[in-house]
């Protein structure tokens, strides 16, 4: 069992609704842990306040009620203002539009600027900022200006700024959902690499199945509370109760599905890959033929 | 029949600075009546530029737009020395010719926006009026039709969009962000355009939010036989949704045709940056593991048909 990193309890969130007096709820009641190291990837259909979940886990939004722990420490008492910065350098975020989080003219200037702040030596600064870039892949465009990035780059380049605080948490808020299919891969392969070999803790919040499939684990969120978690391959076993709340299961896995409603005997247990899902199908057309049963 | 067609259309950003970029290099293109277009191509591929194009916002630095035949940006002497439309005022005197080809023209220019509606990304941002229902008016309103055929075509969009009429009197800033794109959708095809234009529809938006904007977009078409435009990079939605697509590539068109002429040209669209669809890359994966499926496969309808009949259940659910 590896070690709890981040745990809520009973979290919950209101937003005020405008011009009336009743709040209106976003997270109820919410326990959930991440342990150290772990890729948790969050479904849930838009208002079932994944995000809102996500930015109280470094209080970028104050819960109304429940706790948080963060690295061992609770972060929901009253915090001055250097636990505060030091809970957001831990859990950093990256948000959907590349745009509106680059801030500087020139791609190291912009991912200097968070440590800058922090008033971090010279030398110090420049090996944040080298190292955060070459994580990312992005070395060679360290002078150049942001928006003549690609969307990918630029997102990998807000990867980067985060980088250079040094979390050991990093939360994607839908990063990849205005990148082109390269742009993507960009993303997502540099989200597995700090993963695996840098050893940050990812939870990352999508819209998209077959990325969540690359998690250790899956959160599915509905109406603000936890609906169900667990692996790839156990969440997207349950396909009608994600068809329930508006979500789906990949492609491949939804065409065994429609293959078992039609009749063919298919486990419905490993389905979160195409490859998986390959395997599946096929096993059981060669034990059919095996059988005789079919022709041709 | 073409609705739309580029003609060697080059368009160029920074004229002039060490940053000029040619966003459109002599691209030439057909776009079909009635016929739903996905555009695909990476970010900064020219996608959007040629967005621009189709309605006027913009003109292309050389280079034709021609919608149902006219040219998009034409100028006074090349409308004068039109022969059609030198025929269709002939009985008119010189002067009356002049002011008839160049009054019609004007109209042509000031209807274009009504005729080709854009529907841009995140349109939600651009939501403003008090009332949902004032939002879905604001285009019919200004195209200066009776209030009862506003209020006519805004209940058919919003029926087509699946924008109940409870939440007519809402603001739309309290909608959901689905709702809200659902309301801007509403707001153009309120507008009946004969071409509708769209970048991007469902970016960031759950799976049947997703769904329930390709399905009335897919509905807008049957009912009114425009013709779609969508800009996408789910290659899953081009697949489902799509008549034909067109592959942009470096500011030109790189492939086009039907979607399986497109898809089957694995190799050549991942070099560019773009995918195939999940279903059709787990038919390959089929076949190299000895499942005898002849045809392409590029929706999880076709893949579920194909499979019934391979394993011998072909017509009998189907």
């Amino acid at each position: 069992m590896k070690e709890q990193f981040v745990k809520t309890e009973e979290l919950s969130f209101s937003y005020q609704a405008e011009n009336e007096n009743e709040a209106i709820p976003a997270v109820k009641n919410l326990s959930v842990e991440f342990s150290s190291g772990e890729y948790v990837a969050i479904l849930g259909h838009n208002g079932s306040g994944k995000s809102t979940f996500a930015k109280l886990l470094n209080l970028i939004l104050e819960p109304v009620s429940g706790r948080l722990f963060v690295d061992g420490k609770e972060r929901t008492a009253e915090l001055s203002e250097g636990e505060l910065l030091d809970l957001r350098r831990t859990v950093g975020m990256v948000f959907q539009n590349p745009d509106n989080q680059l801030v500087a003219t020139i791609v190291e200037e912009d991912v200097a600027f968070g440590p800058e702040n922090l008033g971090y030596p010279r030398e110090e600064l420049r090996k944040r900022v080298d190292d955060a870039l070459a994580t990312v892949g992005m070395t060679e465009y360290a002078s150049y200006e942001p928006h003549r990035l690609s969307g990918g780059q630029k997102q990998r380049v807000a990867i980067a700024g985060v980088l250079a605080m040094t979390p050991r948490c990093i939360i994607f808020d839908e990063s990849t959902a205005m990148l082109d299919p390269s742009g993507r891969r960009e993303v997502l392969s540099t989200i597995r690499r700090l993963n695996r070999e840098e050893g940050i803790t990812i939870i990352n919040i999508t819209h998209y199945m077959n990325e969540a499939a690359e998690a250790d684990r899956i959160l599915v969120m509905n109406d603000g509370e936890l609906l169900f978690e667990g692996t790839p391959d156990e969440v997207f076993s349950r396909r009608d109760e994600l068809l329930a709340v508006g979500l789906e299961v990949p492609q491949s896995a939804e065409l065994v599905f429609r293959l078992r409603e039609a009749g063919i005997d298919l486990p419905t247990e490993a389905l979160s890959t195409p490859e998986k899902c390959a395997a599946c199908i096929a096993d059981a057309y060669f034990a059919k033929r095996k059988g005789g049963a079919v022709d041709g | 029949m073409d609705k739309l067609r580029l003609e060697n259309v080059t368009y160029r950003y920074d004229v002039g600075t060490a940053f000029e970029q040619t966003a459109l290099d002599d691209v030439t293109l057909s776009i079909e009546e009635g016929k739903i277009t996905g555009i695909i191509g990476h970010t900064g591929s020219g996608k959007s530029t040629m967005m621009k194009l189709l309605n006027g916002l913009d003109h292309p630095a050389e280079g034709k737009v021609y919608l149902d035949g006219v040219d998009l940006n034409a100028d006074k002497k090349e409308l004068l020395s039109s022969s059609s439309l030198f025929e269709k005022y002939q009985n008119l005197s010189k002067s009356a010719r002049k002011k008839a080809i160049l009054s019609e023209y004007a109209d042509f220019k000031k209807n274009l926006c009504f005729r080709v509606g854009l529907v841009m990304q995140y349109p939600e941002y651009q939501l403003f009026e008090e009332t949902v229902e004032k939002d879905i008016s604001f285009g019919p309103k200004n195209m200066g039709l009776s209030e009862e055929e506003i209020k006519k075509r805004v209940r058919e969009a919003a029926m087509l969009t699946g924008v109940s009429e409870d939440l007519f009197e809402k603001s739309p800033f309290d909608l959901s962000g689905g709702q809200k794109r659902r309301v801007a959708l509403a707001g153009v095809m309120a507008m009946k355009p004969e071409v509708l234009v769209l970048d991007e529809p469902a970016a960031g938006l759950d799976p049947r939010g997703r769904n329930n904007i390709f399905s009335s977009i897919v509905d807008y078409r049957n009912q009114t036989g425009s013709t779609v435009i969508i800009v996408s990079h789910s290659m899953e939605d081009m697949a489902k949704y799509c008549d034909r697509v067109v592959v942009m590539n470096h500011a030109r068109v790189a492939m086009e045709g039907d979607r399986k002429e497109v898809f089957a040209h694995v190799g050549e669209l991942s070099s560019m940056g773009l995918d195939i669809p999940e279903i059709t890359r787990l038919a390959e994966l089929l076949r190299e593991r000895g499942l005898p499926l002849t045809d392409a496969i590029y929706t999880v309808e076709e893949a579920t048909s194909a499979l019934l009949s391979v394993f011998g259940k072909g017509g009998a659910d189907r």
